[in-house]
């Protein structure tokens, strides 16, 4: 074939503009709310593991449920067991807390959460992000961010747990049924929000039915899947709600446990 | 300057267009697609409704006879019959086929293409994805070049081996040769570089799409400038039925911005319905005689129709598009409009709010973004807006090919198929079914040819393009576009008169003088100002053929009314009238020629009833032997 | 009703250029368009910018409207206050041919790179059977204009022009979760390859395409995440993986 091709001249150029961003709106306020958000929760749980008044019948703070160790009071112990033994003597959240702290780091809103507010890549949208190299979440360590489905099975083992404690704290000191406390509308909503955070993980909207490409000839699992994803679509929101409902139950039991609340109906 | 060698040419990247390119690639030959914008931003993304396509998905009595009867009585008779029938009998296939490629359309409950209703269509037959058709169309052709262009890239190591885009490069001139005075390629700019371009080629498919841009009220974008119109008439092609233009009756007219945008006709046909500022459906008053007994004459049977279509008769907000758009202009006139010059469209009354935001979601969208109206809750405004040429190049109806040697035309620029008028989903499945064929035909064309034609005339047509950027001190030529715009729009418009049209003849012949006059500053780089000048004599052209077309034809039909003729006769309907120009673009003519008589078995596909409308009784006679001996026959 | 506005909006040729100041009348009901086109008409003939349908559809008249991604033509001039200075500016991510006119070659040549839509060889067309609900996922994918502003702002390439090679970008990713979840394709679209080959893991879900998307297509949440879940289901889902690696060696 007889073709002059007359490619243009090289011109690959971007437009030669210095500014990180021309937006003219707070871009900032978000990421710096994230940030604020974020540090506050790590600030109260690195407080949280080593204080010691996680437990007043019929109330378990959630930091330290499931309690496995003979540290534990027996009647805070998971169904009366101490798998642990004698020999564990660290503060019992450090035994389950990687769990749903594995399951929030490597949550797909968390992620976004955290890689914009804390690692500024990128802060906002349309704003430079200050890194001179970026590989994503192709190498370690970022490709173990793939193991989130893993952590939300043990995410459901931990909001049954919470659901457990939750119920159980409809029983007062003695161990009948028929109590209500603030304390037990507190752990209630705070296992309700749990949930709804867990099944609007996007891996449990995976396992469901996302995986397959046929809704039609699995109707239960689309029905399932369409459920999750109405979850889903809040996951951001109640990713937070969920977030402050724990810290906020945890907090409320251990001010019971120390007896600074102890109104009657605590 | 660059050259480049291929089989086929093909001017334009909407529908047709990139429907010929597949198929003149299929059949083995090296294939250019030459387009003004980005690949895949066409006009046709705009379609919104559907596709027509007798399939019977939704209702088993639908066939292509009757597609091919509710196309001509669309048409007013008007259309090239030959040209109706191939369209209805292949345009399933044609959309079977884009399945095939990947489009996903919307699914009836058994898993087939649905199919909705639409104006002057018997049966639910638009095959379509909710209201953005026409972008699942392009993108589905789109991808189709892209997946030969995987093929061509496993078998040769070159993804542009046989099926090459051009994007942003306009033609401005088809190259002839001198001595066969076949074609023999096309010259044009890249609107990047402003750097010239020459196609050698000996068959050149013009897909090019419409002309809106001559007017000001238009849903058509800045590409409609009537380029392969005018292309084909400088090459000594000839334009057929010019005087029919489409004013869709459901434009946006407010905010000003925005005016002309269309507003899909499946807001009525899921149950949209018009009003007046006194709140009355005022179609009930503009039922014409020749629909009479098609269309419901109360509220209630237009309104039991929606779920009851065996045994009620449609609505007439549903008529033919000519119909409703002056329906439209004559309660606006009448001074019963909308504050902002148009009438009410009402969806809000009518469907649940979900409803509408899940049948008509860039509908939703396009209202709630540019006027900040919210559909579901409130009624828009709307009036007719300039939509769609149904004249065009005179094409073989099998083939496509025009008068010129090697010249072929598909879509809206060719002409004929939807005679004074276009039925709404008639266009995107004109385009797969005379793209198709355009793109066949030119392959046979090539494939008989005993010696290449040698290009000529590079030189002066290089000397055309330059001359606005030469001049200093010309004409804006914006100002004259918008001089051209407000001509056509007021004095050719959707009510015609002989004194405006002769007083636009004159205005277009002042305007083609300023605009052989235009200047152009600034480089030869992506220079708007510049690609305006060149494009405003393609426009000038086409509005002199359309002004001197509808002056000509003193009668009303379809996409031409007149003030002063303002009914139908039977013995235009057996006059066509054709346009012709000098090389130059000077001694614009129009003459008369007969429309055929329709073959025996497709005219005795109607009732004599409805022919002795609008068949002269000549016609009627060779309609009763046509009768006779179907009935001998069988 | 009208009004005069401050616009800066950036001029040049190749990259070369500069913000060039304008005071330019505005009336009610204009979008961002309208006024780039009164600037062209009355100030600057030569002003370039792409547009085509003026109405959201086609995607042309992408550009940086005071810093965020936009569709000129969807952008209300109401969204500002009458004494803001607009700035308008052409996408940062792709180099520039003039004024507000970008190359935007780098799409084309990225959507070459995914395999087509491959359909079962014995299905003839117009015996398609699809239910509507296993269409919808990918319709909603296919609702996309290519105005290409998702390719536009992900940092990924924005702030990294090394990454081109090896990133498609938001608009190929759910053109592969499209094909990936059409019923009727029958290729072994592989999601790991999407990871590996067309860059999928370089995505950190900042979710800005979605943000900016003029068709609001979930790209986040309803393709990259989903196609992400695929890549671990064959990647790294310890069953398959130690399967693979049985197969492999005795294959």
């Amino acid at each position: 074939m007889t073709q002059t091709t007359a490619e243009s001249p090289v011109r690959k150029q971007r437009a030669q503009l210095k500014m990180r961003t021309l937006r003219t709106d707070r871009w900032w306020l978000a990421p710096a709310l994230v940030f604020a958000g974020l540090m506050a929760f790590l600030i109260y749980g690195f407080w949280a593991i080593f204080d010691k008044s996680y437990f007043v019948a019929p109330y378990h703070a959630p930091f330290a449920s499931p309690c496995l160790a003979t540290s534990c009071p027996p009647e805070a112990r998971l169904f009366g067991l101490a798998p642990f033994g004698d020999w564990y003597t660290l503060p019992p959240g450090i035994l389950i807390l990687g769990l749903p702290a594995g399951f929030r780091l490597t949550c797909y809103y968390y992620r976004k959460a955290y890689y914009r507010a804390f690692w500024l890549s990128p802060p906002a949208c349309a704003v430079g992000e200050p890194h001179k190299k970026y590989t994503g979440e192709t190498r370690f360590p970022l490709i173990f961010q793939n193991i989130h489905r893993y952590f939300f099975y043990l995410a459901v083992v931990i909001a049954t747990v919470l659901s457990y404690d939750a119920v159980l704290s409809f029983r007062d000191k003695d161990g009948n049924w028929g109590h209500l406390g603030l304390g037990t509308i507190i752990l209630v909503v705070n296992a309700v929000l749990i949930w709804l955070y867990t099944l609007g993980c996007h891996s449990c909207r995976h396992i469901t039915a996302g995986r397959l490409n046929h809704f039609s000839k699995h109707p239960l699992r689309y029905r399932a899947w369409t459920f999750v994803s109405k979850l889903n679509a809040k996951h951001q929101q109640f990713a937070w709600a969920s977030l402050f409902s724990v810290m906020i139950a945890d907090f409320y039991v251990r001010l019971v446990a120390k007896g600074i609340i102890n109104f009657p109906f605590a | 300057m660059e050259r480049h060698e291929y089989d086929v040419v093909v001017i334009g990247a909407g529908g047709a267009g990139l429907r010929a390119a597949i198929e003149a690639r299929q059949q083995g030959k090296r294939t250019a697609i030459v387009c003004k914008s980005l690949f895949g931003k066409a006009h046709t993304v705009m379609a919104e409704g559907g596709a027509a396509a007798a399939m019977g998905n939704v209702n088993p009595n639908d066939n292509w006879m009757v597609h091919f009867r509710d196309t001509m009585r669309g048409g007013k008779f008007l259309n090239n019959w030959r040209m109706a029938e191939l369209h209805a009998k292949d345009a399933p296939d044609r959309v079977w086929e884009l399945e095939a490629w990947g489009a996903l359309f919307d699914r009836t409950k058994d898993g087939k293409i649905s199919q909705r209703n639409f104006g002057g269509h018997e049966y639910p037959r638009l095959a379509h994805v909710g209201d953005r058709t026409g972008l699942e169309l392009i993108r589905t052709l789109q991808q189709r070049v892209v997946a030969l262009q995987q093929e061509d890239e496993e078998l040769h190591g070159d993804f542009e081996a046989y099926i090459k885009v051009f994007a942003e490069c306009t033609v401005t001139r088809l190259l002839k040769d001198e001595e066969t005075g076949a074609i023999a390629g096309a010259f044009g700019y890249r609107r990047e570089t402003g750097d010239f371009i020459v196609f050698d080629a000996p068959a050149v498919v013009l897909a090019t799409g419409g002309i809106g841009k001559s007017f000001v009220v238009t849903s058509n974008s800045w590409e409609y400038t009537g380029d392969g119109h005018a292309l084909a008439l400088l090459a000594g092609a000839k334009l057929i039925n010019m005087e029919f233009i489409q004013f869709h009756p459901t434009g946006m007219v407010w905010p000003p911005s925005v005016r002309g945008i269309l507003v899909t006709e499946s807001v009525r046909g899921d149950g949209g319905v018009l009003r007046n500022s006194e709140g009355r459906r005022f179609m009930f008053d503009y039922i014409p005689d020749v629909f009479k007994d098609k269309y419901a004459t109360t509220e209630e049977e237009g309104d039991r129709w929606y779920t009851d279509q065996a045994n009620n008769r449609r609505p007439p907000e549903l008529l033919p598009r000519d119909e409703v758009a002056r329906a439209i202009n004559s309660e606006v006139k009448a001074g019963r409009g909308s504050p902002q010059g148009g009438v009410f469209l009402d969806v809000s009354t009518r469907l649940p709010a979900e409803e509408i935001t899940r049948r008509l979601p860039s509908m939703y969208h396009q209202f709630k973004e540019l006027a900040d109206v919210d559909i579901t809750a409130e009624p828009m405004q709307v009036g007719p807006t300039c939509h769609y040429v149904m004249g065009g190049i005179e094409v073989d109806a099998d083939t496509q090919a025009a008068s010129v040697p090697g010249l072929f035309a598909a879509g809206e620029v060719s002409g004929g198929m939807h005679g004074s008028n276009r039925l709404g989903g008639n266009s995107l499945s004109d385009l797969l079914v005379f793209g198709r064929r355009a793109g066949a035909g030119a392959s046979a064309y090539v494939n008989d040819l005993t010696r290449r034609p040698v290009p000529s005339g590079v030189e002066e047509a290089k000397a055309e393009a330059l001359e606005p950027l030469e001049r200093t001190g010309g004409e804006n030529p914006y100002e004259v576009h918008h001089e051209l715009q407000r001509t056509m729009n007021d004095l050719v418009g959707i009510i015609r008169k002989a004194e405006e049209m002769s007083e636009a003849l004159q205005g277009i012949e002042k305007l083609k003088e300023r605009a052989g006059n235009t200047a152009s500053t600034g480089s030869r780089i992506y220079n708007p100002g510049w690609h305006l000048a060149i494009d405003l004599r393609n426009m000038l052209l086409v509005s002199e053929c359309v002004a001197r077309a509808a002056l000509l034809r003193q009668e009303s039909r379809g996409g031409h009314t007149r003030d002063d003729f303002p009914t139908m006769t039977a013995e235009w309907r057996r006059r066509l009238l054709v346009c012709s120009a000098a090389p130059d673009g000077s001694n614009v003519k129009v003459e008369e020629q007969a429309q055929p008589s329709m073959r025996g078995d497709l005219i005795t596909l109607f009732e004599r009833s409805e022919l002795e409308k609008y068949l002269t009784e000549d016609e009627l006679a060779e309609f009763d032997a046509a009768l006779e001996n179907a009935v001998k026959e069988s | 009703m009208g009004y005069k506005a401050k616009f800066r909006v950036w001029r040049g040729e190749s990259g070369e250029g500069r913000l060039e100041d304008f005071t330019v009348e505005v009336n009610e009901g204009e979008v961002v368009l309208d006024i780039i086109h009164r600037l062209q008409a009355t100030q600057a003939p030569d002003l370039a910018v792409r547009w085509n349908c003026k109405a959201g559809k086609c995607g042309s008249c992408s550009m940086e409207i005071n810093g965020k991604p936009r569709l000129g033509c969807m952008t209300r001039m109401s969204t500002f206050t009458e004494d803001e200075t607009i700035t308008v500016t052409p996408l940062r991510t792709f180099p520039v041919i003039k004024d507000l006119v970008c190359d935007v070659s780098f799409n084309y040549e990225k959507a070459r790179e995914i395999p087509s839509f491959t359909p079962p060889a014995d299905v003839k067309p117009g015996e398609y059977r699809m239910q509507q609900v296993d269409v919808q996922r990918s319709q909603e994918f296919r609702k996309c204009i290519e105005c290409f502003l998702c390719q536009n702002v992900c940092h990924v390439i924005r702030d990294h022009e090394e990454n081109k090679p090896a990133f498609a970008g938001p608009r190929f990713f759910i053109r592969i979760a499209e094909l990936d979840m059409h019923p009727y394709d029958v290729r072994d679209r592989r999601p790991q390859a999407a990871q590996e080959e067309h860059g999928l893991g370089y995505c950190n879900i900042t979710k800005c395409c979605t943000e900016v998307c003029p068709e609001h297509i979930k790209i986040t949440d309803n393709a990259i995440i989903p196609m992400k879940e695929r890549a671990v289901d064959r990647k790294y889902d310890p069953l398959v993986w130690l399967g693979s690696k049985i197969f492999k060696r005795s294959s």
